[in-house]
This record gives structure tokens, sequence and C-alpha cells, in this order.
């Protein structure tokens, strides 16, 4: 019986020494949740950002540093103010954002650490330093600021904020979890494309927290912990003098200049206008002037190069003549005469007996026939057919200029513009087969549907200058260190037109620079400029004035577009400023001060361009032509936000193709 | 000299090693939950001292003073004065109520200098000694129904004054003594009837009563279907019916003294038991914290001094009652099991040396010292894993306290000392 008994407490004890083991097998081996309880209770991981990575240009000029700027912390329960109207205006702030902003930090938590003022200056760090001591629970951490040395880049370089809810969307859509909420990141241009290099590698440093969550050392004594990685720099192409020459002969202006090295495809300048001082968007001030530059109707912060759209107009010719000479539809010394075009000239000219004659003075009834020419080139009998199957061909061979394609620039939002194909036309003519070459005539002199940025007509340039092949443009020369980019950037592209046909069209720009539609302004004694007029027709105001070149006809170092929106004709107003900016690059520096200061100063009356609803006009669009120019035309500025309060005159929608005759 | 010898030599040292290890290895963890890793304290510096970890140290120091007077003591004195030892300490627990000094809403405290002692620590030994006592008499049977009441009396007046200095967790140690009687020849039907009413209890917390109903009826429809045919005999069938009824009106009772006998705090902390998640800021708290301790464990543990959730004040009262979530933490299942090791290896020896004992009241004072060294471990680490509701009781020779150190040692060691005469007892015999 006692035995018995004996046995059965025994029992009992190991009984339920077996199910405390098994329970604790369970929660501690088996069972993992706990752990990352633990670790949300105690451990807090501490984001350390590393500098962002310094920006050069191609002789390492120092665009973009950083500055070190200083984030006032406060703890509320440590936290004593003795002299609250001292403090506030030792700080600039007021008594109401004083008290605000305490009492957020306190509601966040008494005992932790919270972001009372951010980006104190150097300046401002030292003034209230000393007083610091009379303020007990007030931190200091450093932090860093993007600062710019030269502000002439801001459109291609981007700016760095503060990461925006979509993104953040975006990030958590393919699961990552690099940013967290207030993070700062590159919004634009360059800083967006290369975030990822420029941001560097974060720390972390693991603390460990009580259930206050004050903080209580470093958890494994700092084996977790990683050091940051500041960023890679980025040493990029752009020649910053130039960029700041191109910039100031851009100011009063609106357009976009691009320079390209054809060698390499590499960018050397990239001048957005107008633009704005990008430390106005870096540290405090970002909130305040943000604003302002988006509500612009002028689009300051838009990169106009690679994003907005135009119409080739006459630079386009030269495409033009090389793939007609290239099919064979054309010899070098085929000529036409103004008859049987309905497209003319508006100034008398020679006779375009020959190609270069044609691109000396843009001559409009020649390239109509040219086109003609090769749109016909093929043995369909019916026109319809006829003309599709010219188009695709014509399509194929002008695709390779980059023309309607994405030339994977490294930089953000770069826009495809437009070539228009066999379907394109077939959707606009609502079916296959209801169009013929008259309905797409236009595209012979460069308008109509063919859409273009300054970004790949600077690469036309380039293209031409290397004589038939270029690398796709780019405006980093290295990550890190030179030499060190995408495998994309190194690929020699060719446009398979032969060297021969480059020879006679650089003749042809030859003689429209020296002794064609070239203003006097745009000519250079010293330096042979091989050149493209275009005069872009628009139905916002006067003409955008174009013009492409490289320099010099041998060997060049720069290919060069230059846009002006509603400036005039290309000839007059485009040329020179480009005529001075490869002065400026080939000899670092222009002997032709008059023109420098007069294009510098020159301003043209601004159109704001209306997105008002045009109701009286769309009415009397009659014709089914009509229409369709129309609707090409509002694509041309899709870059416009419907909702922009707008200033400045209505402009009446009035032109038509065929259009005013140009140069 | 010769005492001293013969002391050393019949002395019971796989306990004492036992009792080492534990005191050691629970020093070493009130040390590892008061650790600040930006402020490490060792003896000698400054403030050490003022630590849990280095009261505790005293406390072991004095403790081996007190096991060193026990062995010195005539082994007899503790059965002699059984009895008078037990109404001393009914007396100090009638006394707290005059000169006690109230800690943490007890008012079960005596402070002697610097320090507090609880008697209703001492108390449990007090009771043990003196039920061994009673019990050893000779012509007590525990199967009549007056032996019954005088034990039950001995065992009860204790608690009640104890729950009176609002000290409820140490109040139902007393309970644990059940099984000592149980040892001794207690009728099976008492420990059985205490047993189905817990479970009962905890039945009814988790389902309806009328889900209670049912299963009794099925349960008691069993038994008699079961039941020999000889044996189905009209009283037994209502015997049983009634005890089935009785066990449904206690269900139904269950709600009402949980709603109205329990104090809020006392009734979470059995709710929390069935629901983990129930009221996770306030009472789930701790349960939670405690399992997140351990659980965080993991097999080898986060290393010595490296816990996170024991120090820093996640988990409550880290190095008393809870101490067992240190162990948890920092050393892993591999800790844990070792420490449970431990207590299971103690318990059985003191039984083992129980039953070889001559006399009869130091067997019963054996399993008294068994009993509740048992009923300690198992509610301590039972509560830390969610499988007891939070009593606040300590956990042998582990958590902080030097009433609860100094009580613990002193029921062990007066068994031990017994143990080493035992020889003693049949020679004068």
């Amino acid at each position: 019986m006692e035995e018995i008994r004996k046995r059965f407490i025994q029992g009992f004890f190991i009984l339920i020494a077996f199910i405390y083991v098994g329970r604790l097998f369970y929660l501690q081996v088996i069972d993992d949740t706990y752990k990352l309880d633990a670790e949300n209770n105690a451990i807090r991981k501490l984001i350390q950002v590393p500098f962002r990575g310094l920006v050069y240009d191609r002789h390492k000029k120092l665009i973009v540093s950083n500055t070190v700027v200083y984030d006032l912390y406060v703890t509320p329960k440590k936290a004593r103010v003795a002299d609250t109207l001292r403090f506030c205006n030792m700080f600039g702030i007021t008594r109401a954002e004083f008290d605000s902003l305490t009492h957020l930090a306190r509601v966040y938590s008494p005992v932790r650490q919270s972001l009372m003022l951010r980006q104190l200056s150097r300046q401002d760090y030292a003034r209230v330093q000393d007083a610091m001591v009379d303020y007990p629970g007030f931190d200091f951490q450093v932090s860093a600021l993007r600062t710019y040395d030269s502000k002439a880049m801001a459109n291609a370089l981007g700016y760095v904020g503060e990461i925006s809810p979509e993104r953040l969307a975006k990030q958590e859509e393919t699961g990552d979890d690099y940013y967290r909420q207030g993070d700062y990141v590159g919004v634009t241009g360059l800083e967006r494309k290369y975030e990822e290099q420029l941001r560097g590698e974060r720390g972390e440093k693991y603390m460990m927290v009580n259930s206050r969550g004050v903080e209580k050392g470093l958890f494994k004594n700092g084996a977790l912990d990683k050091e940051p990685i500041a960023g890679k720099n980025l040493i990029t192409s752009i020649d910053i003098n130039l960029q700041a020459y191109a910039d100031s002969l851009m100011q009063h202006k609106v357009g976009s200049v691009v320079a390209i090295e054809p060698s390499t495809g590499e960018v050397l300048a990239m001048v957005s206008a107008p633009t704005y001082d990008p430390s106005l968007l870096s540290g405090r001030t970002y909130s305040k002037y943000f604003q302002t530059l988006n509500l612009n109707p002028l689009h300051p912060l838009l990169n106009r190069p690679p994003s907005a759209y135009y119409r080739p107009g006459s630079t386009f010719k030269i495409i033009q003549a090389l793939v007609a000479l290239q099919m064979g539809v054309i010899t070098a010394g085929t000529g036409f005469g103004h008859g049987g075009s309905p497209i003319n000239c508006s100034h008398n000219h020679p006779v375009a007996s020959d190609v270069q004659k044609a691109i000396q003075y843009s001559c409009n009834p020649y390239f109509y026939q040219t086109y003609k020419r090769i749109i016909y080139n093929n043995n369909e009998k019916n026109v319809f057919k006829k003309s599709a199957f010219g188009l695709a061909k014509w399509d194929e061979m002008v695709a390779k200029f980059g023309i309607g394609q994405s030339l994977e620039i490294d930089l953000p939002n770069e826009k495809k513009g437009k070539l228009p194909d066999v379907p394109y036309y077939d959707k606009m003519y609502k079916g296959e087969l209801r169009w013929k070459f008259s309905n797409i005539a236009s595209n012979s002199i460069g308008e109509g549907e063919i859409i273009v940025n300054p970004l790949k007509m600077a690469n036309v340039a380039a293209i031409i200058a290397n004589r038939g092949w270029y690398y796709r443009p780019h405006l980093v020369k290295g990550v890190g260190k030179v030499g060190d980019i995408d495998e994309k950037y190194k690929e020699k592209l060719s446009v398979g037109i032969d060297y021969r046909h480059f020879e006679t069209v650089i003749g042809g720009m030859v003689a429209a620079v020296n002794n064609g539609t070239v203003s006097s302004d745009g000519r250079m004694a010293d330096i042979q400029m091989c050149g493209k007029t275009g005069t872009s027709q628009n139905r916002h105001g006067e003409n955008h004035s174009i013009f492409i070149a490289f320099a010099p006809r041998v060997n060049p170092k720069i290919a060069i577009a230059v846009f002006v929106e509603n400036a005039g004709s290309g000839g007059a107003h485009a040329a020179p400023i480009a005529s001075l900016c490869i002065e400026k690059y080939i000899k670092g520096h222009s002997d032709r001060k008059a023109i420098e200061t007069k294009w510098m100063n020159k301003g043209y009356p601004i159109n704001i361009i209306r997105t008002t609803p045009k109701t009286d006009n769309a009415k009397n669009a009659a014709s089914k032509k009509d229409s369709v120019v129309k609707k090409v035309d509002e694509e041309l500025f899709l870059t416009t936000p419907q909702s922009l309060p707008l200033i400045g005159a209505e402009k009446p929608n009035t032109f038509k193709i065929p259009m005013k005759p140009k140069r | 000299m010769a005492r001293q010898e013969t002391i050393s030599k019949n002395l019971d040292w796989i306990s004492v090693l036992l009792f080492i290890v534990s005191v050691m290895v629970g020093w070493a963890n009130i040390y590892a939950a008061i650790y600040n890793p930006e402020n490490p304290l060792w003896i000698g510096d400054a403030g050490f001292f003022d630590t849990n970890a280095g009261k505790q140290l005293i406390w072991i120091g004095t403790t081996v003073l007190l096991i060193i007077a026990i062995l010195v003591i005539d082994y007899r004195f503790y059965e002699t004065t059984a009895f008078f030892i037990y109404g001393f300490f009914i007396f100090m627990l009638l006394a707290v109520f005059v000169v006690g000094a109230e800690i943490k809403g007890s008012h079960s405290w005596i402070r002697v200098g610097g320090f507090q002692i609880q008697p209703a620590e001492f108390a449990k030994m007090a009771t043990a000694l003196a039920l061994a006592k009673y019990v050893s008499t000779p012509m007590v049977n525990l199967s009549r129904f007056k032996d019954q009441f005088n034990v039950a009396l001995i065992i009860l007046i204790p608690p009640i004054l104890i729950l009176l200095s609002k000290e409820t967790g140490v109040a139902l140690v007393f309970a644990s003594l059940m099984i000592l009687l149980y040892r001794e020849g207690l009728p099976g039907v008492y420990p059985a009837s205490f047993l189905s009413i817990i479970i009962l209890f905890v039945l009814s917390l988790i389902y309806p009563s009328w889900q209670i109903f049912i299963g009794l009826a099925v349960l008691s429809g069993l038994v008699i279907w079961i039941l020999p045919r000889y044996q189905r005999k009209t009283r037994n069938i209502l015997m049983i019916l009634g005890v089935a009824f009785a066990m449904g009106l206690f269900a139904t009772g269950v709600d009402w003294a949980i709603n109205n006998v329990l104090q809020e705090h006392q009734r979470n902390r059995i709710k929390v038991l069935i629901d983990p998640d129930f009221d996770r800021k306030k009472t789930g708290y701790n349960v939670r914290q405690a399992k997140i301790a351990i659980g965080s464990g993991g097999l080898i543990g986060k290393g010595y001094l490296q816990g996170t959730q024991t120090k820093f004040d996640f988990v409550p009262e880290q190095s008393t009652d809870f101490i067992f979530c240190t162990v948890g933490e920092e050393e892993g299942f591999a800790g844990s099991l070792l420490v449970v090791g431990l207590f299971l290896s103690l318990l059985l020896r003191v039984i083992y040396l129980a039953e070889r004992q001559k006399s009869r009241f130091a067997r019963v004072y054996g399993y008294g010292v068994v009993s509740i060294l048992f009923f300690h471990f198992m509610v301590n680490i039972g509560m830390t894993i969610g499988l007891m509701p939070v009593i606040g009781i300590p956990l042998p020779f582990f958590s902080y306290g030097g009433s609860s150190l100094w009580s613990f040692s002193i029921l062990l060691f007066i068994f031990l000392k017994i143990d080493a005469h035992r020889s003693q007892v049949l020679s004068r015999w």
C-alpha cells in the first residue's frame, strides 16, 4: 500500500517534470515566434545614414557635395527649458511652434529622443552650442545636406528629398524594405537614376532598450552592427564650364542645350531653361520653394532635354537625305525644283540642284519630292499599299537614328518621342489602306507626326559627326572610378548608312552655316561648324528655334542641339547660341564678346501654354486632318499639368499643314 | 569532535551537492537578472551590495551559518520542540498584524534592522514539523475522521492567518501537504477529489456550464454502465449520480465564485492562463513577457548576461518570482532542462531518503519537505511557461529573497540533519 503510494508520488513528480520539459521544448526550440517578439521588445535597430556620394564633372571638379548639418533632438523627460523665450529666439521658432514640437515629442515618448528641428547649419550650431548647457535633454546629431558647388546643372542632377508615399508603396509591392518614411532619396535626375550607387550602404546599430524604450547599450557588444559605407562618387561627363556657359546663354529663354562628345557618347552639357537654384530644394527650404517651382507655368522642374516634346522641323531633313541616299532613290547630284510640291519655301533661294544645296537652303519642295520617292520606292501597284509598304521601310531606317526609340540615357523620364508607323496611321485614319503619301507628306520636312526631344537631336548630330555610328548618350563616365559604367554605354551602334553619304550631307551642313540658313551671329571664322537649322511649328505662338551642329568638321569634338521655344527661325536664334557653346568648348572662351553678350541678354516673349478647353476651335475643326493635327499637337505638351492655374494671353490655334513656308 | 565526524560521514552529500548547485546557479541568475551592461557591478564595486545580487550574497552567507547551526543542534531537538516551533510561528503570524510592515500590498513582513523577514515563509517548515510530529504519534490513523480533523486544523491555521495578511500565494502552498498525508495513509478519496475539483474548476472556466453538465451526465452513465453487475445496486447508482450532481453544482458555483469571491487580479490571472491574449497590457503582459523571455532562449540560450528580456525590465520580478525566465532566456532549453533536472533529482532524492528513515517522524517530515519543494517548483516554473496561474511564490534556492532562502534551507537541512542520525534512531529503539 505504502509502496504503491510512494511510487505514485514519484510518478506524479516525474510526470509534471516531463510535462514541463515538453512545454519548454515547445516554447524554446519549436516555436520561433518568441524570438521575434523578444527582438521587437528589446532591440532597436538604429539606422546610420552614410554620406551620399559626391558628383564631379569630367575634369574632377566638384558639382555636388555634402555639408554637415545638425539635427536637434529632444528627450522630453530630461528636457529643462528655463527660459522658453530665449530658447525660441535662439532657434528662430515661435512659442507656438515650440509648444507643438515638444508636445509631439512627449506624445511619441517621454523617455526617447524625438527629432525636433532639422538641418541646422554649422554656423547656427556654433552659435547655440554654448548656450545648450542650460538646456539639458536636448541633443544634436550630425546629418548631411546636399550642397551644390555649381548651380548650373539643377535639372539633370535632380534633387534629393524625402521619399514619397507612392514610392514607399511601390517598394512594399516589390517586397523591399530599404526605405522608411522620412528617408531621403534621389527624386529626379542623376540623383534618382544613380540612387543605389550614390546612397551607399546604410550602417546598422543594434541598441538594447528597456521596457520604457531607454537605450541600454550595444546589443552583443556591436557584433551585428554595420558601419555605414559612404556612397560612391559619380564622375559625370559634364564639362561644368560649358554647362554653366550654356546655362547663362539660355537665361531669359525657354528651351534646351544638349552637347555630346561624338566619339564617346558622353554628354558634355545638358541645360534646361528656365532652371532653378538647386540649393533651394535642399534641406529646410525645400517645402518653401518646391510648390512655387512646381506650380510655375514654365515648368522649371522639368528636365526638357530628355523629356520635352517637339517636332524636329527642318533638322529632320538631314535624316531624310541620308535615308534617300542610302536607298538610292536620289544621288548626291539629284535636283528638284519647286514645282509640283504642295509645300513651298518662304524665301527665294537658288534652285536645289543637288542634295548639298537642298540642305544648305533647307528647301521644302526638295524634301517633299525626296520623301515621296522614299515612300513610293517599291513595286506595289495600289497607292495605299505602296504608301504603307514604303512607310514601313522608311521607319526601319529612321528608327536607327533613335527617332521614336529610347536612347536609354542614364536619366529618369526619358521620353521616346514618336516615329509614326503603319498601325499609327491606320488607327488615325480608322482602317488599313485608308491613307497614302499625301496624307503623311508633312513628315518630309520634320513636321507632321514626328516628335523628338533635344537629346535625340543632339544624338543625331553626333551620329553625323561620327559618320554613321554612335554610343548611347550618357552623363556618367564612371561610378566610383572612371569607366565603371553600364555595358550598354560601351556598345557602338551603327545606323546602317554608308560613310560617303555622310560626307555629302556634311557638305550641305557646312554650306548651311557659312552661306545658308544660319545667320551671321552663328558663324565662326576659325572653327568649321557643320549644322542644320530647324523651325518647329507649334500652336503656342512663335515657332521653336532649333539648331543641331557639330564641330570641327574633321575629327569632331562636340555635337550639339539647341532648342529655343517660341524664338523664331532656327538659323537666327538657336544657331548663334550653339556656335558660342562650340567655341567655348573648343577654345575655352569666345572671341566674339559682343555676340556673346547679345545672346546672353536676349529674351523672348514668354508664351504660357493654355490648357483650357478649346470649345470654339473644336467645333470649327471640320476636316479630319485638322482634328488629327490637333491631337498630335496636344501630345506635344503632355508635360503640362492640367490643373495649372495659368496666366498669359490665349493664342488661338490657327495653323494648318501645309504650314507657313519656312527656312 | 566525534559528533562532527559522524555528521560529515552520515550527511547525505548528494542532497547537499544538489542544494549547493541550486543556490549557486540561482545566484548567478540573480546577478544576470540585475546586470546592467552599461554599469556592470562586481563584488567590491560601490553599490554592489545594494543590488539584489549583492544582498543575496549576504543572505547566502548567513544561510551557511544557519545550516551550521542546524547541523550542530541535537537532532532530537526538532522532534521534541516541533509543536513549540509551530506555536512560535503561529504567534509570529499573529504578530505581523500588530508590528508588521506593509510591502507591495501584503501585510506580512517584520522589519529587522535593514532586512525584512516574512514569518509566512517559515510557517511552512513549522507546519511540516508539527504535522510530522502529530502523524508520527502512535495510535494516530489518518483514515479516522478525528485525526483527519486534527491534521486539517494543523494545516489550515497558518494559511488562514497568511491569507488574512494578503499573501495568497504562500497560503496556497499548504495545500501541498496533501501529498504528505496521502503517503501516510490518508484515504485516496481526498487527493482524488481535490484533484478532480481542480480539473473541474479549470474545465468550468474553459467550457460553458451546459457542456459540463452533458459531460458529467455522459460520464456518470459510462461509469454505471461499466460497473460490474453485482455492484449495480440502487445505492451505488444513486451515489454516482449524487457525485455527478454535486460536481455539476460545483461547476455552476465556479462561475459564481470566480466573479464574486476572487479579487479581480486573481480572476484575471486565471483567465490569462486559458486565453494568453487576454488583457495583454496588464495581467497578460507578465505572462506574455515571461514566455517571450523563455521562448527566445532557443536551444542553448543567448549566453550568460546576454539576455535582453530579463534585464531591461520586460519581465516583472526578474530576480524573485520570475527568476526562471533568466535561466530560460540566457541558457535556453539546455539550462531549463538542467534546472528541472536539479529539482526532480532533489525531490526524488529526498523521497528516497525519507523512505529509508526508521523513525516515522523523520519520514513524515521528509515528505513534508518534498511536498513543499514540489509545490513551489511546480507552480513557479509552471507560471513562467504559462501552465499555471501567476501565483507569487519563489523558486526554492533560486529566487532572490532572504526569507525564502533561509526557510527552504532550514526546511531541507533539518531533514538532512535528522537523516544523518537515522542509525542512532534505530539504536535508541
